[in-house]
C-alpha cells in the first residue's frame, strides 16, 4: 500500500514538473480509466461527427464546396483513427473501444445528435462546432499523456481549415439573397446553444474536473473555455451581420467579457441521456456500417493469410 | 494479440517527411497486411504532403526498453562529460577547432 502511495507521489511529481506520461510509465488506475473514457469519447465524436456532414456531400451547392466537404470529412475519419490509436496505448483493444460505441455504452459529443437540415447548417457546424472543438483541442495539446498530446497537435494543425471553411459558407450566405441570409441566421439560431453545451457542465457541476486538472489531463475549466469561445464568436458574427440568439448577451466593461444567458441544462441532459433528435439514427448508422463491413474485414484477413502462406512456400 | 482472428493486426507507422531526413514515428493503425498498412498510412498520416516515404512495422515486432531500466541504461552517461566537445579547454587564439 505504501509502495502504491509512493508511486503515486512520483507520478504526480512528474505531472507537476510538466513531464509527459508515456504508455509504459506507471500511472494510477484512475488516471488510466479517465483517459480511456475521455480519449475514446473524443474518438467516437470524430467518427459520429462524419454523419451529419456526410448528409450533405451529394447536395453541396458546387464542386468546390463538395471537394472541401469531402476533405473535411476524411480529416474527421483520420482524427478518429489518431485517437483510437492513442486509446490503444493504454492497453484497451480497438475492438473493445469500437464495441462500446456500437452498444451505446460509450458516449460521444451530444452535438452530433442534432440534424443538419439546410446547407447553412454545414457552415454553422464548421464555424461553431469545429470552433468549439478547437478551443478544447488546443488546450489538450498540452495534456499530460504523451500519445494524446501528440494526436492533438496533429489534429489542431488540420482543424483550423474546418472552422474557416464553415465561416466562409456563413459569410457568403449572409451576403446573398434574403432567403440565403435567413437560412444562415436560422442555422446560427439552432446551433448556438448546443455549441455552448459542447464545453460540458458549468464548473460548479463538473465533479471530475478537479481531478482532471490535478492530473493535467485538462488544463482549463469548462466555463473558461466557453467564455473565450463566446467572446471570439460574437465578434465573428458581427462581422458577417448575423445575430447571436441570446437576448441577455451583453459586453461587460468591468470583466472585459460578454455576459450571456443561462444554458438550458435540461435539454443538455436529455440529449446526453439518449433523447436527442438523432441519437438512435446515429447509432443505427454506425452499427450498419460496422456490420456491412464485416465481410470486407474477414476477406482481407483471409487474403493476407493466403498470401503469407504462398510466400512461405 | 486479439482473440478474434478477423481483427486486423496493429502496425506502427514511420514517415520520412523529406528526402535526406530520417523516418519518424507518427502513430499506428490496423491493417490486414503490410501493403494495406502502407496504403492506410498514406490516407491517415500523409493527407497534407507530410511524407515522401513510409515504413510500417508490425507492432508486435517492436521491443522497447522499460521505464524502470532507465537509470541503469542512461545514468552512466551522466558523468562522462568528456564525450562532449565543450569539455575541452582550447588555448587562446587557436582557430578552426
Amino acid at each position: 500500500m505504501t509502495e502504491v502511495k509512493n508511486l503515486e507521489e512520483l507520478f504526480q511529481a512528474k505531472v507537476d514538473a510538466e513531464l509527459k506520461i508515456e504508455p509504459k510509465d506507471w500511472m494510477p488506475d484512475g488516471y488510466r480509466k479517465n483517459l480511456v473514457r475521455q480519449i475514446s469519447q473524443h474518438a467516437h465524436s470524430e467518427v459520429v461527427g462524419m454523419l451529419p456532414e456526410g448528409n450533405w456531400i451529394t447536395r453541396a451547392p458546387n464542386l468546390r464546396r463538395k471537394a472541401i466537404l469531402l476533405a473535411k470529412i476524411q480529416d474527421e475519419a483520420g482524427h478518429g483513427l489518431y485517437l483510437y490509436s492513442a486509446v490503444e496505448t493504454l492497453g484497451t483493444t480497438r475492438e473493445k473501444t469500437v464495441e462500446d460505441l456500437l452498444s451505446g455504452k460509450a458516449k460521444y459529443s451530444s452535438i452530433f445528435n442534432y440534424p443538419t437540415l439546410t446547407w447553412a447548417d454545414i457552415g454553422a457546424v464548421g464555424w461553431l462546432v469545429d470552433g468549439a472543438a478547437i478551443m478544447n483541442q488546443v488546450m489538450l495539446c498540452r495534456t499530460s499523456y504523451g500519445p494524446y498530446a501528440r494526436a492533438m497537435v496533429r489534429i489542431c494543425k488540420e482543424e483550423s481549415f474546418h472552422q474557416r471553411q464553415g465561416y466562409e459558407i456563413m459569410s457568403v450566405l449572409s451576403k446573398g439573397t434574403p432567403a440565403q441570409r435567413e437560412m444562415a441566421q436560422d442555422a446560427l439560431n439552432r446551433w448556438w446553444w448546443p455549441s455552448l453545451m459542447m464545453f460540458g457542465p458549468s464548473d460548479a457541476n463538473s465533479p471530475h474536473s478537479a481531478q482532471s486538472m490535478k492530473w493535467k489531463i485538462k488544463r482549463q475549466s469548462n466555463d473558461e473555455l466557453r467564455q473565450t469561445f463566446v467572446d471570439r464568436t460574437v465578434q465573428q458574427a458581427e462581422v458577417i451581420g448575423l445575430k447571436v440568439p441570446d437576448p441577455k448577451l451583453k459586453w461587460n466593461e468591468s470583466t472585459q467579457h460578454y455576459d450571456s444567458g443561462e444554458i438550458d441544462w435540461t435539454e443538455f441532459n436529455n440529449v446526453v441521456a439518449g433523447n436527442g433528435p438523432c441519437n438512435k439514427e446515429r447509432l443505427a448508422a454506425r452499427n450498419k456500417a460496422h456490420d456491412d463491413g464485416a465481410w470486407v474485414r474477414e476477406a482481407a484477413m483471409a487474403y493476407a493469410a493466403k498470401k503469407a502462406k504462398k510466400q512461405a512456400a | 494479440m486479439s482473440e478474434n482472428p478477423n481483427n486486423w493486426p496493429l502496425w506502427e507507422v514511420f514517415i520520412q517527411s523529406k528526402r535526406g531526413l530520417d523516418h519518424k514515428h507518427v502513430g499506428s493503425l490496423h491493417a490486414a497486411d503490410a501493403q494495406m498498412a502502407i496504403e492506410n498510412a498514406r490516407d491517415v498520416y500523409t493527407r497534407r504532403q507530410e511524407g515522401q516515404s513510409i515504413w510500417v512495422v508490425p507492432a508486435v515486432a517492436i521491443s522497447a526498453s522499460q521505464p524502470d531500466d532507465a537509470a541503469m541504461l542512461f545514468d552512466p552517461a551522466d558523468d562522462k562529460t568528456y564525450r562532449h566537445p565543450t569539455f575541452y579547454q582550447m588555448p587562446e587564439g587557436a582557430k578552426f577547432i
